[in-house]
């Protein structure tokens, strides 16, 4: 029967289709290079401006005049065609969308790799290029190659200090960095369904850590209440026994709290073969754990206590800062030790804001651990939430069993 | 299309930060990527590229979407990219900018050799072997054919 990819773009999967796009969505790293494609094309104003969002997160706010020039072309262009826009300070295209931007069953592509986070929501949603984000500026719609699916079922309830991070971790180090190239993931079973949304946000974000073009949950009663807090009253999806190209079996009382050791994301280990690693830095936030319940628990966590290393906290949305500093969170965190930085993407390209020395060694909370990504000559593990804290308050790995 | 060039040997899962590295993307001047594309995997690596054929191991081009990576690589010389597999959006991306992404098993690189290909007929060729190589969708070969997707779009209009 059919899988979710498959019942979103209404064909077989291998079948390839045109699809209208739903959302589509650009920020200031990809948009400038789709404007150029899309003027090249003989285009003035896109087909359908209500349906494209252009969202500034990459180098927020701009660390050179160079940047910042290039933003002011893309935010004439939003703001002149109508399009939704989000400058400076909003926070990252991932996590706005996520705020009740997208729906379940829509198809939604956006100008980031990342844009697989908001299959979370049960939407067809995948990461493109400038060029082809370009195309579909100039007509509204796109190609796709429905992929096969790869079964992820998440069985049991998570122990200890486990997160929703150290699931992600756990199957990107099972599959490895290409074991669903060209395929979907589908995050099913009893396991899944007991996963909060923020925590499925950061499970369908690292699907391309994996290769996959998108990481689906089936829209239910969580998802249903979580869009009801967005004014939104959607339907759930419900499997149809569907087939799959290859399954794999978490049980998450399995799952123990683990890293992403330099420089692969799918080299996976557990906090405690690493503890003892001396940290030069750690980074709480990026579009995998930058959400509210991330602040919120890193806070909880340091609360109280000073941090030994220096400590980057940036909340993924302005609704996420100002939540975080409604509740005290941030006092708590600037008490600590922690710096705070303006919503965006911050460290983890490696572009501006806490960019890594040569030699140095971070925890960062990202999806990513590329070679020299966060600095040139630099090492960095990624952690969960509550590893960063306990790494934190350490000044080195540490496993947050010991919190 | 078809094309004929000298091997430049890259290993597996090969990122797109290591194409071009995020502090070259503060621009777009296509020239400075050109000039450090490839730049954290092998400093000397950018000059050879000239009229070069990369033979890549598995999942060529994982991570981030930045277009900028096949961009750098065509604008550094490179002929095509050959890979036992691609990473999706650098397969697509690469094809939309008007470099040929070719999908090859088996392909042997020691570098320096002449490789050439026929996408129309489905092969690569080094040392006297052909390669069988998978077609691409009737979609991408269009857009290949026209030189990526802008000219694709303008004839179309």
């Amino acid at each position: 029967m059919t899988t979710l990819a498959e019942r979103i773009l209404d064909a077989p999967a291998g079948a390839y289709v045109d699809r209208n796009v739903d959302r589509a969505f650009a920020h200031d790293g990809t948009g400038v290079l789709a404007l150029e494609a899309f003027r090249e094309m003989g285009k003035k104003v896109p087909a359908y401006p209500e349906r494209i969002s252009i969202l500034f997160d990459h180098l927020a706010p701009a660390n050179n005049s160079q940047t910042a020039t290039l933003q002011a072309e893309l935010r004439e262009f939003a703001i002149e065609c109508g399009l939704h826009f989000s400058d400076v300070g909003e926070g990252i295209c991932h996590q706005l969308m996520s705020e009740g931007q997208v729906l379940p069953g829509e198809i939604v592509v956006g100008a980031d790799s990342h844009s697989c986070t908001a299959g979370a929501f049960g939407a067809f949603a995948t990461g493109v290029g400038a060029t082809d984000m370009a195309a579909i500026w100039a007509g509204g719609s796109t190609w796709f190659r429905v992929p096969e699916t790869t079964g992820i079922h998440l069985e049991g309830t998570l122990a200890g200090c486990a997160e929703a991070k150290d699931i992600a971790l756990t199957y990107v180090g099972r599959l490895g960095m290409d074991g669903a190239t060209y395929r979907a993931l589908e995050f099913t079973g009893e396991g899944a369904a007991g996963i909060p949304m923020d925590g499925r946000l950061t499970l369908s974000n690292m699907a391309i850590e994996a290769g996959a073009k998108t990481g689906l949950f089936y829209a239910d009663a969580i998802t249903r209440q979580y869009l009801a807090g967005y004014g939104h009253d959607v339907s759930e999806q419900v499997p149809d026994d569907p087939d799959y190209a290859e399954e794999i079996t978490i049980d998450l009382a399995d799952v123990a709290p683990v890293l992403s050791v330099p420089h692969r994301v799918d080299t996976v280990a557990e906090v405690t073969a690493y503890e003892g690693t001396p940290l030069d830095q750690v980074f709480v936030g990026t579009c995998t754990n930058g959400r509210y319940s991330d602040i919120e628990r890193f806070a909880s966590l340091v609360r109280g206590k000073k941090v030994k290393t220096r400590t980057i906290v940036v909340p993924a949305s302005r609704d996420v800062l100002l939540r975080a500093g409604r509740a005290g969170l941030l006092t708590d965190l600037i008490e600590a030790g922690c710096i705070i930085g303006s919503p965006g993407c911050g460290p983890c390209l490696g572009m501006h804001m806490g960019v890594l020395g040569e030699g140095e060694v971070a925890l960062s909370t990202a999806n990513r651990n590329f070679r020299n990504r966060m600095g040139v000559g630099a090492e960095y593990y990624l952690g969960s939430v509550a590893t960063a804290a306990a790494s934190a308050l350490a000044g080195e790995i540490r496993s947050p069993e010991v919190l | 299309m078809e094309g004929t060039g000298h091997a430049v040997c890259l290993g597996p899962d090969v990122d797109t930060d290591l194409i071009i590295a995020g502090r070259y993307l503060r621009t777009k001047d296509r020239s400075i990527w050109a000039e450090h594309v490839l730049e954290d995997y092998d400093p000397a690596l950018a000059p050879r590229l000239r009229g070069a054929v990369i033979v890549a191991g598995k999942n060529m081009g994982c991570g981030s979407s930045r277009e900028q990576a096949p961009v750098a690589l065509r604008e550094a010389g490179v002929v095509a990219v050959i890979a036992p597999s691609f990473a999706r959006i650098f397969f697509r991306n690469a094809i939309n900018v008007g470099l040929p992404a070719i999908e090859c098993d088996g392909l042997p690189c020691t570098g320096g050799e002449c490789v050439s290909f026929s996408l129309d007929e489905g092969w690569v060729e080094t040392g006297g072997i052909r390669y069988p190589a998978r077609p691409l969708s009737g979609r991408m070969q269009e857009i290949l054919d026209a030189g990526g997707l802008v000219n694709y779009w303008r004839e179309k209009a």
